[in-house]
């Protein structure tokens, strides 16, 4: 990354020339526009900038970014993100997967990666679906779903993808959803700024294969009283006019009251910066899937030690110790001899 | 080998010398002993004074010498250690009981430093094990009391021992009950604790397999020992300082390959980065990535993680990055022998990817020779923008020989080119860059790093359209990538060095074609056959994809072929199916090398095989 001027762009600007083949109707054109028209405003250069993905419908977007871009193999793009961000960490990585990608044949990769704290931007698009391989279940389907592959109902518990990142403690977790080009921008931005791994979880709608699985919170008219906007330091309510919130008790831990019956005093005030993740944990657990009230917005943000930085700082300071390496010393650094 | 037995009088180790001995004579070892009591029958305990020794020197041929320098030596305290290490070959293996290095033992031996601290045992290969208190813990549940359980610690060592030198189990356990049958409770408790340190080996998975070095005058040089693994991880090392690109290592632990790991993670200074990862495929996975930000990307691994690490291989032939894929050989399948050597990855290293996915294969054939070989599959990596398998096996990792120091400014220059500027023009009439465009001579394509202003490209698995590298599922245009691809990789048969033949190169009647670290043997079993009045000659292939040139013409040449490898036929499959010659395996998966006797059987063998 070179100090000079940051050139002006426009969206135009950050799209390929590459046709964008997703299916018509599909929420992934709207999280690209959305991160089209965010990326100008982050600050940052298209060649500085990378897409790595795995596989799935929403692995084809780094295709569709005029900047650098990786489309590897099923689940593991937060692996080669890892390494990427840890040899180049001039660099700005993004991840883009699938729920499929990140939370069943990539699960390992994505704990792993939120743990370390890479300095890694993921974009987990949630359809609760898989949507490339035509129609069966993924690990955020809910119980009961009937796919092709479940012609009598699913039997399988889903992930929480928020539960999960901040199960492993990620540094930076939030939602967002696919009908909402400010709020996706919004959150995606926070996402970027944050330095170390950063999830966010966008609620995406398969037309395909799952249509209008998140319309019973998503639609316009449905927002008001189904979505909970996190804020931070403000008390968390939500409703059309902000007569449902959110409380905490020793007994039933988070749970949604109507502010009328508790007083405004008693809701839970929103603290993204708490290091502790059990109240965000409960937050992500308000709701069992998206056909209740679901939290929105940044769940946890803190500040934690990013990997590539101590990956850094010990080669700095082996450097400072020891002097930059010397090949013949390493050589002879054993017992030697000679031989005449 | 020579193992040596030490340490205070009271000890047993005479017992356990003796013991081993007698194992190794059943194992159809041929062996000399030396028993060296301490001149003082009554020396102080812990004292070099005290010290009681015995030496066994084993071999698969006529020895008539206890031998000389110990390869191997089991110090029970301080004092045995510090009487005993002046007798030491260079680079021997050294196995503590670590519960007796506390500062009263290390004062009584005449110590003011931690010998395990101080840097005087570098060189060496040291194992620090707990023997008093496995030892203890093993036997106190019998109901032996602490003190006596603390005898029985000698058969612990021989149980460790006999481990690390494959001996057999069931002779010793009938011995002990022989030997101290008036006493069943010592019986029991020896037993017991032989177990555990057999047990100790497997599950810490200790091994060595000292490697035999040819006595022959050596030429004029900077020597230092040296095993595999560390030679390997030094030619990394100086295959990123020769090509100006930082050394990136994703791997996850596994024996025998995680001392690389442990080599490569000590030398930050040198700008090398080293992620222990969370499983085979985040470990291949972060160094691809690394790779294309312009890191020298490696992973390193063994059977098992070769398998795991399978389908990245194929993304990196597909990207056409550089990558090295290092696989320490260990006996398979599944866990199989992981402390054991075997040479059985080959066809895997050549096949095991879906797809027509080529790379090149290379493998070292003398734990220093890994220190090039490392460099080599560097430069081909790079020069040619493709993953490379090295292959390397247990018995080279640990296996520990003399090397003469390279002068490092004549190490080759691996510098790589980056493309900076658009290298193509599109229709709009625009410059723009092209990833898939290539070199003509070598078909490597452009490789512009992340940063570059102006080339933003996207890569994927996905087929590519050739040039543009965009995705194309256009027939024509697959077959055409296929071919390249395979094109590419055989190419470079035109840029590696063509294969020695040696001994009888004219007349020979028999050809013995190795790879690996079966070249000692070999070299040793021609060796011996033309002494004996044979005509016999000897190629050893370092490059095993593409082979080397004039491969196919040497094979040709000789009436008779034979490969011995330990596996059971792999490159003798492949010089058939590539050149139609009868080459013959001779073949050996007892998780041990071959030695120069049994391969000269095999050439007399051969030799009178009119067939
Ligand atoms: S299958 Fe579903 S997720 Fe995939 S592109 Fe079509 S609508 Fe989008």
């Amino acid at each position: 990354m070179t100090d000079t001027l940051i050139p002006v762009t426009t969206r135009k600007d950050w799209s390929s020339d590459q046709d964008v083949r997703w299916c018509p109707g599909c929420g992934d054109y709207s999280i690209l526009a959305a991160v089209q028209l965010l990326m100008p405003e982050l600050g940052i250069k298209r060649e500085d900038t990378v897409f790595v993905s795995g596989i799935g419908c929403a692995a084809r977007m780094p295709y569709y970014m005029n900047t650098y871009g990786m489309h590897t193999i099923h689940g593991r793009a937060p692996a080669i993100a890892t390494g990427l961000a840890l040899a180049r960490p001039d660099l700005h990585v993004f991840v883009v997967s699938g729920d499929g990608d990140a939370l069943s044949i990539g699960g390992n990769h994505l704990i792993h990666a939120l743990r370390r704290n890479v300095d890694i931007t993921i974009l987990l698009f949630n359809n609760q679906i898989y949507g490339l391989t035509k129609g069966q279940y993924s690990p955020t389907s809910e119980v009961g779903k009937v796919t092709k592959s479940t012609p009598f109902g699913s039997l399988d518990h889903p992930f929480n993808p928020v539960s999960v990142a901040i199960g492993a403690e990620a540094s930076f977790v939030a939602r967002t959803h696919d009908m909402d080009r400010r709020h996706m921008m919004e959150v995606i931005r926070r996402a970027f700024e944050h330095k170390g791994a950063s999830l966010v979880e966008i609620y995406q709608n398969c037309n395909v294969f799952n249509d209008a699985a998140f319309e019973t919170i998503t639609a316009k008219a449905n927002r008001d009283d189904m979505l909970i906007p996190l804020r931070h330091g403000e008390p968390i309510r939500f409703g059309a006019d902000g007569d449902k919130g959110v409380v905490i008790d020793s007994q039933r831990g988070a749970h949604l009251v109507d502010v009328a019956d508790v007083g405004e005093d008693a809701l839970l005030v929103h603290d993204e910066t708490r290091d502790d993740p059990s109240v965000a944990f409960m937050l992500s657990r308000l709701a069992t899937g998206p056909h209740e009230p679901t939290p929105i917005g940044v769940f946890r943000d803190v500040m934690r030690p990013d990997y590539g930085g101590g990956v850094e700082h010990q080669v700095a300071a082996a450097r400072d110790e020891r002097g930059p390496g010397d090949l013949g010393a390493l050589l002879r650094s054993g017992a030697v001899w000679e031989v005449s | 080998m020579i193992i040596r037995f030490a340490g205070d009088s009271g000890d047993g180790m005479q017992l356990t010398g003796d013991r081993f001995t007698a194992t190794s004579a059943l194992y159809g070892n041929d062996l000399a002993t030396l028993p060296d009591f301490p001149a003082e029958i009554r020396a102080p305990a812990g004292t070099i004074a005290g010290v009681s020794a015995f030496q066994v020197h084993i071999s698969d041929h006529d020895i008539t010498t206890p031998g000389d320098a110990p390869n191997v030596l089991v110090a029970m305290n301080p004092a045995a250690l510090r009487s005993q290490l002046v007798r030491l070959a260079p680079g021997a293996t050294i196995i503590l009981n670590a519960d007796a290095f506390d500062d009263r033992s290390l004062s009584k031996a005449g110590y003011t430093e931690d010998p395990r601290a101080d840097g005087s045992l570098d060189g060496y290969t040291v194992y620090e094990v707990p023997m008093t208190s496995l030892t203890k813990g093993a036997v106190t549940p019998l109901g032996v009391k602490p003190r006596d359980a603390e005898r029985s610690k000698n058969f612990f060592a021989l149980g460790l021992v006999s481990w690390m030198y494959t001996r057999p189990v069931d002779a010793t356990i009938e011995w002990i009950q022989r030997r101290f049958v008036a006493r069943p409770e010592v019986a029991e408790a020896n037993t017991v604790a032989f177990k555990a340190g057999h047990a100790f080996g497997e599950t810490a998975e200790l091994f060595d397999h000292p490697f035999e070095v040819k006595p022959a005058t050596l030429p004029a040089g900077t020597y230092t020992n040296i095993n595999g693994n560390t030679a390997l991880a030094w030619g990394l090392i100086a295959a990123s300082q020769l090509s100006g690109l930082p050394l990136f290592l994703g791997s996850y632990p596994i024996t025998p390959a995680s001392d690389i790991l442990h080599e490569l993670s000590k030398h930050k200074n040198f700008g090398v980065r080293t992620l222990q990862a969370e499983d085979e495929i985040a470990g291949i996975g972060a160094a691809v990535g690394a790779a294309y930000g312009g890191h020298l990307g490696v992973t390193t691994t063994s059977g098992p993680g070769m398998a795991l690490k399978a389908e990245t291989m194929g993304l990196a032939v597909n990207l056409e990055l550089p990558l090295l894929v290092i696989d320490i050989q260990r006996g398979g399948p599944s866990t199989g022998l992981p402390t054991k050597t075997e040479q059985a990855d080959l066809l895997m290293a050549f096949y095991g990817r879906h797809g027509e996915a080529p790379l090149p294969i290379l493998a070292p054939r003398s734990p220093s020779h890994c220190f090039e070989v490392a460099i080599e599959a560097a430069r081909i990596a790079l020069e040619w923008r493709t993953p490379v398998v090295l292959l390397s096996d247990g018995y080279l990792a640990n296996g520990t020989e003399p090397w003469r120091l390279p002068d490092v400014d004549e190490l080759p220059d691996l510098s790589v080119t980056f493309a900076t500027e658009p290298n193509h023009v599109g229709d709009d009439g625009e410059p723009t860059f092209w990833p898939y465009l290539r070199d003509p001579e070598t078909l490597a394509r452009a490789w512009a790093l992340p940063g570059t202003p102006g080339l933003m490209h996207r890569i994927g698995g996905l087929e590519k359209e050739d040039g543009s590298g965009n995705i194309s599922y256009d027939p024509a245009n697959h077959e055409r990538m296929v071919q390249l691809r395979a094109e590419k990789v055989a190419r470079i048969a035109d840029h590696i060095p063509p294969v020695e033949v040696h001994g009888d190169v004219d007349d020979a009647d028999l050809l013995v074609v190795g790879w690996g670290s079966t070249w000692g043997a070999v070299d040793g079993a021609v060796s011996r056959a033309r002494q004996a009045g044979h005509k016999v000659a000897r190629a050893h292939l370092v490059h095993l994809n593409p082979f080397p040139p004039n491969l196919g013409e040497v094979v040709r040449r000789y009436p008779r072929v034979i490969v011995p490898e330990m596996n059971l036929g792999q490159l003798a499959h492949q010089l058939r199916a590539e050149f139609l010659v009868d080459a013959r395996p001779v073949t050996k998966v007892r998780g041990v090398p071959f030695t120069a006797a049994e391969l000269e059987q095999q050439i007399i063998d051969h030799l009178k095989d009119q067939a």
